[in-house]
């Protein structure tokens, strides 16, 4: 416990054989999971629908070993501000990435057979063009 | 006095007070790594409207190319090593730095900075190749998304390498005095929120991107 203590701000200059260890155990646990990341999205072994899901949880582990052993993020009574900011910035990330998705998907499921049929003009000018050639 | 005063807590950083409720002022180099970790997460929150851009126009090809045919894993996979070799290395550097030591300070940033180009070249041919094949920002909103988000990124690459050249140039001129540093500790924040930034990139817009 008194380890913490010693973590007044993320990357403050430390020394020591045990700090070099840190990164070096960041490192080891970010090759495996990017490893896994690469395995996941190329293997035909898993259920493919839940693939990207299993990418998000791969990538969301890896941004925490990042913030832990890189960037010496802990949750000790030194790095309140700092976790308090991160904890509104992924808020506010969470909201424009999820909040643009939902609402520009719904935008898309709300548009009336009316609509779509303008971007029929497209397709057939193009199906056109493929056929002149 | 004040630097006297900055330079012991620097050396003795385990006797700053824990907090500023108790101790009064922080010391600067807590004030200035929290300021600069401000303007990371805002920097983080710009790259979410980027992903969000990214995440609504992923199949808006037009007809043009998918990323599916526009990708290499192999490319993506040497550059993601690439990066996160490059982030420990830096990771590295700023224990040189609190342990004064030169040499093994000059190793890892030229390490650093070595990587870090190696990063950015792959994605400058990368690009070069994808314009060449007709792949480019104008032809659908897929590929302007693609570019403004990956580019950005290598933008920030891009700027991260120029910083180190010069803070290389600092300490060869002024050893580690304590302004030199406070920058190394925030190029140190700013380097490692770019691998940070690089994760989410390479998840979702190459290795979610080739699936169908």
């Amino acid at each position: 416990m008194s380890a913490t203590h010693h973590e007044s701000a993320p990357v403050l200059a430390q020394e020591g054989p045990s700090h070099w260890l840190v990164y070096t155990t960041g490192l080891f646990l970010a090759v495996i999971l990017t490893a896994t990341s690469f395995w996941v999205a190329n293997t035909s072994l898993l259920w493919a629908p839940g693939i990207p899901l299993g990418l998000a949880v791969l990538a969301i582990a890896q941004m925490g070993v990042h913030l832990v052993f890189f960037l010496h993020m802990t949750s000790g009574p030194d790095n309140t501000n700092h976790a308090l900011a991160l904890a509104f910035g992924v808020l506010v990330v969470f909201m424009v990435v999820a909040g643009s998705l939902w609402i520009m998907g719904d935008l898309n499921a709300g548009m009336t057979p009316g609509d779509r049929a303008h971007e029929h003009p497209d397709a057939s000018l193009s199906g056109h063009g493929t056929g002149r050639h | 006095m004040n630097i006297a005063a900055a330079v012991e807590i620097g050396h003795l950083a385990h006797e700053a007070p824990s907090s500023a409720a108790e101790g009064g002022h922080a010391p600067k180099e807590i004030i200035v790594g929290y300021g600069f970790w401000i303007f990371l997460l805002s920097d983080i929150v710009m790259f979410a409207a980027l992903f969000a851009a990214y995440a609504v126009l992923v199949h808006a090809t037009a007809g043009g190319p998918v990323g599916d045919q526009l990708f290499s894993q192999l490319t993506v996979a040497i550059e993601t090593a690439c990066l996160l070799a490059s982030s420990y290395t830096c990771g590295l550097m700023s224990l040189a730095v609190g342990a004064r030591r030169r040499g093994a300070f000059y190793l890892t940033a030229m390490i650093t900075f070595a990587l870090g180009a190696a990063f950015l070249a792959l994605e400058v041919s990368e690009f070069a190749e994808m314009i060449e094949r007709g792949a480019t920002p104008q032809r659908s909103a897929f590929l302007s998304a693609f570019f403004a988000l990956v580019g950005c990124h290598g933008l920030h690459v891009g700027v991260g390498l120029v910083w180190l050249a010069v803070m290389v140039a600092q300490v060869a001129v002024k050893s580690f005095r304590p302004s030199v540093v406070r920058r190394l500790q925030c190029f140190s924040l700013f380097w490692h929120a770019l691998d940070i930034i690089w994760v989410a990139l390479f998840s979702v817009v190459y290795l979610m991107g080739v699936r169908p």
